[in-house]
């Protein structure tokens, strides 16, 4: 008990020295030069085209090889809404011609890690590439630009999107960390698929090496067009997959951060550990895990069995233990919680689920089973091969359902498989599944929800979510798009429960306090172009010798 | 009046042997063995009396009592859910026996089957089958598990798949060996002669003469699908959670709570160890009593 309130009580000294002295400190300090960043992954690289993939497996050791046209502010990454330019220069642009038309201004001095000036031909070349893919060439983040008309290029260094109608979601969807621009030449003389193995980008590092199943490694690019920047000489990414083997390498000094995040123990037994030696920076996250019935099977096809499956969740005695020993934590609705948009507390208790009276949501639950004919249903909860948080909350999901008279077993299948059977063999009755994006951009966010998004796997149709969504899409004043929110949250999680929420993610990240300017961001996609950390090299010295 | 003790001891001179003497016996001969067998009948024990003898539900969350050390309330301490380690032990026996009885049962009758008609018809049936056995005998137990995992998918069922098709061929290989020397005997020609069908010889005359080798198989094949059980679900390759397993009690805990709360891990792997040594003895012993040259020393 003792080393639980000793190890407990030095964690909340770390995390509120780290938090109180952290940001003044890393102004206070001047960014030293040299040294070698070294980056632990917990997962592979499926490919190197960011334009196709979603998974930090990727971004963590690509994304310092390219340059975006905007990006979330390095220095203020927890904001949903204060972006930076990147390639293009000032101060992001605001819309013009009633806010349908975005210009942006191209710097003049980017090149190419081959030597290839950076034009605005690029960056039209880039986007045409994402938001109008050709046939046959995949794109994975098509239905996030559905308001761009065109792309033009007035000159060399000027590119204009013209939108079908004004939008609040265009800017944060073009600040996603995934739209790496490529060169027009390489696009036009390799094609459309040379990036998925090739790399050549204009970021603050250039690719050296790439061993698979071991480690990415890149060097400082001389000519980065932030100037004095990037501090370090290079980073090595080492693909880890499990995370003991993460978690040992930065106790160890092998290592000195992971960028996705560790659950509580992990965190309690580094700090535990290594005391000072080790900083944690905390957040939410804007990922969420969710149920998924499959509308197609029985007795999924039945709202009342949905609903009572939702009911049966605790979701407030979850976050209160589940925090504990995994990196979930924060009880909310379909919207990143904290958000505007998303539901207040008040809001979030008249929802099927959400009631604070656990005993008489559960009452409910067995109530609705009987009307529906499956007082002893037995369901297999499909889930993915992936300890964190994916196999413990679906471990504590069956335990709940049980409290209802719901018999439930586990179907575990690695990454690959788990999506096959979510998107094409559709042979599954009740699946996790989740949703985590990049930028807070929650009606961009909520489309997973959408019935026929492409991302759904409930596989239903209803007309009114899409009516709603559309509305919203078109909505400018945030007010009714708020009022709206309200309606298709309510749609979702309660009159349907076409889906529910478990709990919302909680980011961890306990680095080696060496490590210097880097700020966690509400997404392990973000701020991971490397190009403002440094290393303390005499801290480092002493806490590794050598 | 007398009367008189009309018992056959008593007139022979010889007192009927009872099962404790068979045991002691057992004992003195092969104490190891019998140390192996008390394991298994603990084991045995647990798995069919879970029920009684384990205090909670096994599958129970109680997170009040999460990563709890052991106590009198809970005697192996809990895990990271809550769940009483005691409990889940208990219940895990069933697993594991299940599991292994499965396997071995299945994988050396099939190794019986496809050894003794291997033996027994030889020719090219032999030929094809010996090259095929080959095949599958070229990968290690775990790799060819992983591998039919990898194809089935995961849950208890799919391992018991994946650990016996391995099992087979290894049976059928060491069950060949014996049947061939039983095809050669007389009392085979004779059986031929005297118009005796395939099925026939193979039943009456060679599978009781290869039981031997073929029960050695079966009690080392417990052993073995016991661990293999634990090392795919370690791997989070076998049974899932909340089913109570040792292997995944081991891939749950071992990782994150080895050093805070030690006996998450240490206890399901106590487990194993034990029961992978007392089949083994067991096994041993079995091998020891059944084979004619150990036995006369």
């Amino acid at each position: 008990m003792k080393k639980l309130w000793r190890s407990t009580a030095t964690t909340a000294l770390a995390i509120g020295v780290a938090a109180l002295f952290g940001p003044a400190a890393a102004k206070a300090e001047t960014p030293q030069y040299g040294d070698e960043l070294r980056m632990v992954v917990g997962s592979n690289i499926p490919s190197f085209d960011a334009h196709i993939e979603s998974t930090f497996g990727m971004i963590h050791p690509i994304r310092p090889f390219y340059s975006v046209l905007i990006r979330v502010n390095p220095d203020n990454p927890s904001s949903p809404t204060d972006f930076v330019c990147d390639v293009c220069e000032g101060a992001v642009p605001k819309p013009t011609e009633g806010g349908t038309k975005y210009t942006f201004k191209i710097r003049n001095d980017i090149k190419f890690h081959d030597g290839t000036p950076l034009t605005a031909h690029d960056v039209k070349a880039t986007f045409d590439k994402i938001v109008f893919p050709p046939e046959g060439i995949a794109s994975n983040r098509v239905a996030y630009f559905r308001m761009v008309e065109s792309i033009t290029t007035p000159d060399d260094y000027t590119v204009e999107f013209k939108l079908k109608n004004p939008s609040g979601t265009f800017l944060p969807s073009v600040a996603m960390p995934f739209n790496f621009i490529y060169a027009k030449k390489d696009l036009d003389t390799h094609g459309y698929t040379w990036h998925q193995k090739n790399v050549n980008g204009s970021g603050a590092f250039k690719f050296a090496e790439y061993v698979p199943g071991s480690h990415v490694k890149g060097v400082k690019y001389e000519g980065y067009h932030h100037k004095g920047q990037p501090y370090l000489d290079g980073f090595t990414a080492i693909a880890a997959p499990k995370m003991s083997v993460r978690l040992q390498a930065i106790r160890g000094g092998q290592a000195d951060i992971e960028f996705r995040g560790f659950p509580p123990k992990a965190r309690d037994d580094l700090v535990a550990a290594l005391g000072d030696q080790i900083t944690v920076q905390e957040s939410d996250w804007n990922c969420v895990l969710i149920v998924t019935p499959n509308h197609e099977v029985k007795p999924m096809d039945d709202a009342r069995v949905r609903r009572a499956l939702s009911l049966a969740i605790d979701r407030k005695g979850g976050s209160q233990y589940l925090s504990k020993i995994a990196i979930v934590k924060t009880v909310g609705g379909i919207v990143f919680p904290g958000h505007p948009l998303a539901a207040t507390e008040e809001e979030l208790s008249q929802l099927a689920g959400y009631g604070n009276d656990i005993e008489a949501n559960r009452a409910e639950a067995k109530r609705l089973l009987k009307e529906a004919g499956h007082e002893n249903l037995k369901i297999t909860l499909h889930n993915r091969g992936v300890d964190q948080p994916y196999k413990v909350v679906g471990t504590w999901l069956i335990d709940q359902w049980k409290k209802i008279g719901v018999e439930a077993d586990q179907w575990v299948q690695p990454s690959t498989p788990f999506y096959a059977t979510l998107r094409s063999k559709k042979d599954f009755t009740i699946s996790l599944d989740f949703n985590c994006q990049s930028i807070i951009n929650p009606i961009a966010d909520i489309s997973k929800f959408l019935p026929g998004s492409g991302a759904n796997y409930a596989y239903f149709q209803d007309e009114q979510l899409v009516k709603w969504y559309d509305e919203m899409l078109a909505e400018g004043d945030e007010a009714k798009q708020r009022e709206l929110m309200r309606k298709y949250e309510k749609r979702v999680l309660d009159d349907l429960a076409s889906q529910f929420i478990t709990l919302w993610w909680y980011k961890i990240n306990p680095h080696r306090s060496y490590v210097k300017g880097w700020k966690i961001a509400p997404s392990h996609y973000l701020n991971q172009a490397l190009d403002n950390i440094w290393i303390d090299q005499a801290e480092k010295k002493r806490q590794l010798g050598g | 009046m007398t009367t008189m003790d009309v018992s056959p001891e008593t007139n022979t001179g010889f007192r009927r042997k009872t099962v404790w003497d068979h045991l002691s016996r057992l004992v003195r001969r092969q104490p190891l063995g019998a140390g192996g067998a008390v394991v298994i009948i603990v084991m045995l024990m647990m798995a069919l009396f879970a029920e009684f003898i384990a205090p909670y539900d096994p599958e129970a969350n109680s997170f009040e009592y999460m990563l709890v050390p052991p106590s009198l309330d809970f005697l192996l301490g809990t895990d990271q859910f809550g769940r009483d380690l005691f409990s889940r032990i208990v219940y895990g026996a069933r697993t594991a026996l299940f599991v292994g009885f499965a396997c071995a049962i299945i994988g050396a009758f099939g190794g019986l089957v496809l050894g003794v008609a291997s033996a027994y018809f030889g020719g090219w049936l032999d030929l094809v089958m010996q090259r095929i056995i080959d095949v599958f005998m070229a990968f290690p137990l775990i790799i060819m598990a992983l591998a039919i995992v990898s194809i089935f998918g995961t849950g208890t069922d799919k391992v018991i798949i994946a650990i016996t098709i391995p099992f087979i061929p290894r049976c059928a290989r060491v069950v060949r060996s014996s049947a061939l020397a039983v095809r050669e005997m007389p009392y085979i020609d004779a059986a031929r002669s005297i118009g005796y069908g395939h099925f026939r010889i193979i039943m009456k005359h060679i599978a009781p003469n290869v039981v031997a080798p073929f029960l050695i198989m079966l009690t080392a094949f417990l052993g073995e699908a016991i661990l293999l059980e634990a090392s795919l679900s370690y791997l989070g390759l076998g049974v899932q959670e909340p089913t109570p397993a040792w292997g995944l009690m081991l891939q749950g805990g071992a990782e994150e709570y080895a050093e805070s709360a030690p006996w998450v891990p240490v206890w399901p792997g106590l487990a194993i160890t034990i029961a992978v040594f007392g089949f083994n003895l067991f096994g041993d012993a079995v091998r020891d009593m059944l084979d004619p040259k150990l036995r006369t020393r």
